[in-house]
């Protein structure tokens, strides 16, 4: 390709002029989006470990003992342990096949793949409600068995399942899409097996995709709170997860324990947004080494 | 299966496709098929009655208009906030554009507690305003502060990346042909940058209509005054008010599809304007 055509050093000024706006206008808006920002989002952060504090470290600290907000941890561990493992192999299953293969349909299976992102948070609950609830279709059949769904954890791993559903597929297929597929068939032409060409060539391809749809499908999975609420049954030291044991103790006047809990789930939230952009680094500059390797 | 697709060396086309249709199928299909089996065991009369009655148009008119406000008003600013993450250096740049994600990484219910607190009469924020004569807690205005705190990011992420990708030689064109840099912005940069804004809008409004662990707090969920369509399901279902609370469900549903159907098409309209002439 021909180098595109310098501009001249006299025409540089309003080269400049035309990309770069007064200083003004750069200070005013950088101010809007300090103070629309600050509102919006470094006051509540603040705000969240000023109520926390606001008797000192002893009742803040008290909280974690009682046992009740210990079950709600546990609970919330659970949650996340169950739904990104089972939602990270549906990802990565669903990305081989769409990524890797062409058939018909598979723009309908990527729209519903997203349905859940569409889905209020509430209905998400209540479908499983309607579903395993003892007016549900399936009510009867389980009371008949004294099987309990609704009201009970399962409840809570199907609803937490269903929120962070797309999380891990919708980062890898894209990805593995625009990866193609000549480095997995190069592999096999050269007698690979399909889980060595696996483990040796895409997984390393797109480890840093994954681990950040993993990374964002454990901080929703750990922070639902509509969904889980529709179908926890909100049982004190049983069916409860941390957003939900939030609520009750700030329903009941307990600014400092809730706040106490909401401020672990913020410090996870800070966590998250840190190693998404550690991630994101990563990914840009993997990328960049992939294109600067390929090109002559 | 083989006929759907085109022979390849790659193994695992149906053990990794049938998962995932066994898996989708379980997990979202048949769910929400069956809430929509159940309306239909509704007689006619009795869906519209729970999707019409004054207590559920109010809370309609209420999500509605504050979604889109809110939607509005993240228009505005996420336009302002990706301008200045792209185009301008300032200290604490990357600090801010990481923060911008905190909407969707925060708990709902932690933003509902925190913008409650500082709204209210006592509050950071609210002992300001209220001196002013304007409460927000417990308000519809309440409301609209939650939903565009959930709907921060959507613009910014939407608009950021297209910013990114412009050519700087269509500003230096206009600017060469007399183009002062509003008439720049407002004739060449608002086209370029329209699909983007309106995704990022239809994202954070469809995003605001299902919203709930943020606004349940600081609406102060008054009957027709400051309850949001969500809470109404809830409280039906609590009533067990099942069939209502299925009818209500069904609308929102249908809402939510035909805004997913909306913005799909609003992003292959970006990338047609987006594609190389």
């Amino acid at each position: 390709m021909n180098p595109t055509p310098r501009l001249s050093r006299t025409e540089g000024g309003s080269r400049r002029r035309a990309t770069h706006d007064p200083r003004w206008m750069r200070a005013l808006l950088v101010g809007a989006a300090f103070l629309f920002l600050g509102l919006f989002l470094f006051v509540p952060l603040a705000s969240v470990f000023a109520h926390a504090l606001a008797k000192g470290i002893g009742p803040y600290l008290e909280t974690f003992q009682d046992p009740v907000t210990l079950s709600a941890i546990r609970l919330t561990l659970i949650a996340a342990a169950v739904a990104v493992p089972l939602n990270t192999l549906f990802g990565v299953c669903a990305a081989w096949a769409i990524a890797k293969f062409d058939f018909r349909g598979k723009q309908v299976l990527l729209t519903l793949i997203d349905l859940p992102f569409s889905v209020s948070p509430v209905i998400s609950g209540l479908i499983y409600v309607l579903l395993f609830g003892a007016q549900g279709w399936l009510g009867p059949w389980l009371a008949e068995r004294d099987l309990q769904i609704i009201f009970a954890i399962p409840g809570i791993l199907l609803a937490t399942l269903f929120v962070t559903f797309p999380f891990v597929a919708r980062e890898l297929i894209p990805l593995m899409q625009a990866q193609g597929r000549m480095e997995e068939e190069a592999a096999m032409v050269l007698g690979a097996s399909g889980w060595k060409t696996w483990w040796r060539v895409t997984l390393p391809n797109i480890k840093w995709g994954l681990l950040y749809g993993i990374i964002l499908c454990n901080a929703r999975a750990m922070g639902e709170f509509g969904a889980v609420s529709v179908v926890s049954g909100h049982i004190r030291g049983q069916t409860n997860t941390l957003p939900l044991h939030v609520e009750i103790l700030y329903n009941e006047y307990n600014a400092v324990a809730a706040f106490a809990v909401a401020s672990l789930l913020t410090l996870l939230a800070v966590l998250t947004l840190a190693l998404k952009s550690w991630v994101e680094g990563k990914q840009a500059a993997s990328l960049a080494a992939a294109s600067a390797a390929t090109s002559p | 299966m083989r006929h759907l697709r085109q022979r390849s060396v790659l193994p695992g086309f149906g053990l990794t496709l049938g998962y995932s249709l066994l898996y989708l199928g379980l997990i979202v299909l048949i769910p929400l098929a069956s809430t929509f089996l159940k309306t239909t065991t509704l007689s006619w009369s009795e869906f519209w009655a729970a999707v019409s009655s004054p207590r559920v148009v109010a809370s309609y008119r209420l999500s509605f208009g504050a979604s889109f406000l809110a939607g509005l008003v993240n228009c505005l600013a996420g336009l302002v906030v990706a301008w200045v993450l792209v185009r301008y250096e300032f200290w604490g740049k990357r600090l801010v554009d990481a923060l911008v994600d905190l909407p969707f990484a925060l708990p709902t219910a932690v933003a509902g507690i925190a913008l409650t607190t500082l709204y209210a009469r006592t509050g950071w924020i609210g002992a300001w305003l209220e001196p002013l004569g304007i409460s927000v807690a417990f308000t519809p205005l309440g409301v609209f502060v939650a939903l565009t705190f959930i709907g921060l990011p959507f613009v910014v992420r939407t608009v950021q990346p297209v910013l990114q990708d412009l050519e700087p030689e269509l500003e230096e064109a206009a600017a060469s042909l007399g183009a002062n840099r509003w008439q720049t912005f407002r004739r060449i940069l608002l086209p370029v940058l329209r699909p983007a804004l309106l995704t990022g809008f239809a994202l954070a409004f469809a995003r605001a209509l299902g919203e709930y662990g943020s606004v349940v707090f600081i609406s102060g969920n008054m009957p027709m005054k400051t309850e949001i369509t969500p809470l109404l399901i809830i409280t039906k279902l609590e009533q067990y008010d099942y069939a209502g609370a299925t009818a209500l469900a069904a609308v929102m549903l249908v809402i939510s599809f035909a805004l997913l159907l909306a913005i799909n098409l609003l992003h292959w309209w970006g990338s047609r304007h987006h594609a190389p002439a």
